[in-house]
């Protein structure tokens, strides 16, 4: 575990000089700051932060934002040749993952933490609920978690960023999007299969304010899955 | 220290190593030598558990690189060939999180650093980002990462490549002070480079082990057959003769120019024919200007082996 967080404390000064991590910050900030002044922060408006985050504008933007972050997790140690020097030191895969995992997941928590002024333009100004704000940035987090989850797991497969990034964008595309569209072609329980299967559902939920344990559950484990995934992707090449 | 056996590794249908087998002492510099692409990298690689070989077994410190993968890498200190580095750390930095990742403490980290320090030379760029290091500096931050844990084995794949004349002697000399307290494996295709720094040698060409001894072994098997140089002055005719008489001497190749003819003579294995051709031209009276034996060096030796090498796969 020692490990993992000294990889994790590396990560984030690698951010501090990756201009792909200041361009996404820039960008989402920026963002935000317009989809907040359109959406949210006018007379007579709902005290909470829904109108920015509700519908597809957030997880879209989202999902292209942290595959840009994601995709250089593990390719960019593959092509400079450092995963040489990092697997040939006493560490395990699974500390790597977590690692890292939890180095960009800081950087992330450090973007959010930026919108956290729009938070707190809303409570000066209105009655804003806590508990709801509570939930709003629950479900991102684990909507950022489980995108970055998949970004990792792509990126341990190449050596090539970009491709990584474009996989990653492509998968998520598909099990947000894409799985959300069949399912409004469908009835009954071929509508429900891919309702569930949309990670968009189950984001849209929780941003309604429904914090049920099948939607954190949902994230959970799906970032858990993919988390493993990359573990076992990055071990495969000790016995390949 | 370090033991090999039967080790094979296939890339698909590529044969990149072939059931090599050898052993590294405690305490020994072993080279290990070998043209591009025979299978030195991959050898290490295995060895430092970074990649898995098709078949065969290899130990170190008695504890296998397959199975007991996280004890092997404690034991060794391992310097890749390209020396891979965080562009955007600073040196100073990048010690710190290796030394963590060994699971060195605060303390022990600091002080493991101005050890390695004060080795490599890298006081005046300790606060540097590595990213502006030149490759030379940049090999001996590498070096440092790998002494950092002062580990049983210290294992560098062709530590000196890419470093300007002066960067690679100060790299040798600091190769043979770590050799009075490390057990080091290094891999190399200078052979000068080899000669001078090993107590022992593994010559490896596709994939196979060709020779293995000391330098100094290594180097009287091929000078068994040495041959001897000499340069006088005499019709080309009588003198090719005159010195394929003389008894050892197996072959005579002449040269003539301006009046001069050099000799190339071959003698059989443990014959000194000097004292015959020298007596042959006194009496003669052929001038003589020169006569010295052609030691042969392991870079015969290494051209010689390699060429075989080549025309065998090439019969294949």
């Amino acid at each position: 575990m020692r490990n993992a967080v000294a990889i994790m404390q590396r990560e984030l000064i690698a951010y501090f000089f990756s201009p792909i991590a200041y361009v996404v910050l820039v960008l989402f900030l920026g963002l935000c700051g317009y989809l907040f002044t359109e959406f949210v922060f006018k007379p007579g408006g709902e005290a909470s932060l829904r109108g920015l985050l509700d519908g597809w504008t957030m997880p879209i933007m989202l999902l292209f934002f942290l595959s840009l972050l994601g995709m250089r997790l593990l390719s960019e140690e593959f092509r400079n040749g450092t995963m040489e020097t990092l697997l040939t030191a006493p560490v395990t895969e699974v500390e790597i993952i977590l690692g890292k995992f939890l180095g960009v997941g800081a950087f992330y928590l450090a973007m959010l933490a930026g919108t956290l002024a729009y938070a707190a333009l809303v409570a000066v100004f209105g009655d804003l609920d806590v508990m709801l704000l509570a939930c709003h940035y629950l479900a991102l987090v684990l909507l950022g978690g489980l995108y970055l989850s998949v970004g990792l797991f792509f990126s341990a497969w190449t050596r090539n960023q970009l491709v990584a990034g474009l996989l990653a964008i492509v998968f998520l595309l598909v099990f947000s999007v894409l799985s959300q569209l069949v399912a409004n072609q469908f009835e009954g329980w071929v509508r429900a299969v891919f309702q569930h299967l949309s990670i968009v559902t189950h984001y849209s939920e929780m941003i309604r304010g429904r914090l049920a344990l099948d939607h954190v559950l949902y994230f959970v484990t799906t970032t858990a899955f993919f988390l493993f995934a990359a573990t076992k992707v990055l071990e495969s090449r000790r016995w390949r | 220290m370090i033991s090999v056996k039967n080790l094979t590794k296939r890339y698909g249908p590529v044969l990149a190593v072939s059931d090599i087998s050898f052993e590294v002492q405690a305490g020994q510099i072993v080279g290990f030598l070998g043209p591009n692409g025979a299978g030195k990298s991959t050898t290490i690689r295995i060895l430092t558990c970074y990649q898995p070989a098709t078949s065969g077994q290899a130990t170190i410190a008695g504890f296998d690189v397959f199975t007991q993968s996280v004890q092997v890498r404690r034991q060794i200190g391992y310097l890749p060939e390209s020396a891979p580095l965080y562009p955007e750390m600073r040196v100073r930095e990048y010690l710190h999180f290796r030394g963590k990742l060994h699971g060195l403490d605060r303390a022990a980290r600091d002080a493991a650093i101005a050890r390695v320090t004060d080795r490599c030379w890298l006081g005046e760029f300790i606060n540097r980002p590595i990213g502006q290091l030149s490759k030379g500096m940049r090999q001996r931050v590498g070096l440092a990462d790998a002494m950092l844990h002062n580990p049983k084995v210290l294992i560098l794949d062709e530590p000196t490549i890419g470093l300007d004349p002066t960067q690679i002697q100060e790299q040798r000399k600091l190769i043979t002070e770590l050799g009075k307290s490390h057990t080091i494996l290094f891999s190399s295709h200078t052979l000068s480079e080899v000669e001078r720094l090993c107590s022992h040698v593994i010559v490896i060409a596709s994939g196979r082990i060709l020779a293995s001894g000391t330098p100094e072994k290594l180097r009287q098997s091929v000078s068994a057959g040495s041959r001897l140089i000499a340069e006088m002055k005499g019709p080309a005719e009588e003198i090719r003769r005159g010195v394929t008489a003389i008894a050892g001497v197996k072959k005579v190749d002449l040269d003539g120019r301006d009046g001069w003819q050099r000799l190339s003579i071959e003698a059989g294995d443990g014959q000194d024919v000097r004292e015959p051709i020298f007596a042959l031209s006194a009496a003669r009276g052929w001038t003589m200007r020169e006569m010295r034996r052609e030691v042969a060096s392991l870079e015969d030796f290494f051209v010689k082996i390699t060429a075989e090498q080549r025309a065998q796969s090439a019969k294949r």
